[in-house]
């Protein structure tokens, strides 16, 4: 069963859920402000998680640091549900900022959403 | 690293900047263009100017004359509110480190992110352990301020100054008060930050060697006046070169102080001073 939501906010561009997989497809950039509405986003993915989560980034221009402490936080809730959150479609810009913070290897990163699901 | 960054337009550019505190003039017609991702070492002796320089550049004096710009924005017209829009982006590393000594460490840190943004306190938190990283004091995130080393002040300084992940970074004197290792560990921070951030940074120092460590350009102040601006090596060489080799005064200044030497232009002055009429005036 395949449920389909747009979003009209900015950043959170679409929300599917397949079976037992939520896909976050977010556009943009990730900023101080931005970032509280997929903290929102997430938070309420996580009150009920499924078993994976995946945020599609591959339309993210920029993202700064509170939004990678906002996916931190969302990964800390899906591990202590016993959850996956798997990222994908990150780009350079985006992948350096995990890098600066040595967070490059405490997500699950792939290329595509098909990719992530069957890992 | 230079040539490259030249090619794009500053992220800072002062025109024919001039300052006057009562009848003494503290800096006249200065002319700096600081490009993305470089470090810029602005150097002099005490009462250069550089500090006075540094303040126009957070937006704290306005200028007599001339022409400040941040991010292709004039700030020394600007409102305080948009003033401190343009400051969002921009973090300073004081001297002092400036620390509020009744907030722990990760407080400090937290605070300007708290005054800032509307974000939840559990994302602030995370940011904090974050940045506290960066700077190698996450383990110190409890401490207060009176707690820490000198260096490790300075570090949670630069941790504050980096919480909105800023564009620019002003560093104000970095290694004033440090023992010679800890300056050198501060130094590569800067170096270290300024890449892994991809900031510019703005360094305002007189300790040759940190200057020379991690410029990539120099600009060099003498009461008041830019004397030069230039690449890092093209200050090496001067330092270098023989003082007969230098036609001019102002190289021979110049090398002068970037070789701390005793003798030259610069003490040249004092003794052409007319102390003994001075002297014999006032009895």
């Amino acid at each position: 069963m395949t449920d389909q939501k747009n979003n009209s906010n900015n950043i959170v561009k679409n929300i599917i859920r397949r079976d037992d997989v939520v896909i976050l497809q977010i556009v943009g950039e990730i900023d101080m402000h931005s970032s509280t509405e997929l903290r929102g986003e997430l938070l309420e993915i996580s009150q009920n998680p499924p078993a994976q989560t995946i945020i599609n980034m591959s339309e993210v221009d920029f993202m700064d640091s509170s939004g990678v402490a906002v996916l931190i936080e969302a990964l800390q809730l899906h591990r202590r549900n016993s959850s996956q959150l798997k990222l994908v479609g990150i780009n350079q810009r985006v992948r350096s900022i995990f890098e600066i913070s040595r967070l490059d290897t405490i997500f699950e990163i792939y290329d595509s959403e098909d990719e992530a699901i069957s890992a | 690293m230079t040539e490259k960054t030249e090619q794009k337009p500053p992220i800072i550019e002062v025109r024919a900047l001039t300052k006057s505190f009562g009848s003494q003039q503290v800096l006249t017609g200065i002319n700096l263009d600081v490009y993305e991702g470089e470090i810029m070492v602005v150097m002099g002796g005490s009462g250069c100017g550089k500090s006075t320089l540094l303040r126009h550049l957070i937006g704290s004096i306005v200028p007599d004359k001339g022409s400040i710009k941040l991010f292709n924005r004039e700030i020394s017209t600007m409102s305080e509110p948009e003033l401190n829009d343009v400051r969002k982006r921009f973090g300073i590393l004081f001297q002092s480190g400036a620390l509020i000594n009744s907030m722990t460490v990760g407080d400090n840190v937290a605070l300007p992110i708290r005054e800032h943004t509307a974000l939840d306190e559990r994302t602030i938190e995370i940011m904090v352990k974050i940045k506290l990283e960066l700077v190698n004091l996450r383990e110190h995130a409890d401490k207060m301020p009176a707690q820490l080393s000198g260096g490790m002040k300075k570090r949670a300084g630069l941790a504050r100054a980096i919480a909105l992940d800023p564009q620019i970074l002003f560093y104000d004197e970095p290694s004033a008060g440090l023992d010679p290792v800890t300056s050198a560990e501060i130094d590569q921070l800067i170096i270290d930050l300024t890449r892994k951030l991809n900031v510019t940074s703005v360094v305002v120092t007189h300790e040759m060697d940190s200057a020379f460590t991690i410029a990539d350009r120099m600009c060099m102040l003498d009461k008041g006046i830019i004397l030069k601006v230039d690449t890092r090596r093209e200050f090496e060489l001067l330092r270098e070169s023989s003082v007969e080799k230098l036609s001019n005064q102002r190289d021979q200044l110049i090398r002068q102080f970037l070789r701390g030497d005793a003798e030259g232009p610069l003490t040249r002055c004092k003794e052409k001073s007319n102390y003994e009429e001075d002297l014999l005036e006032r009895v």
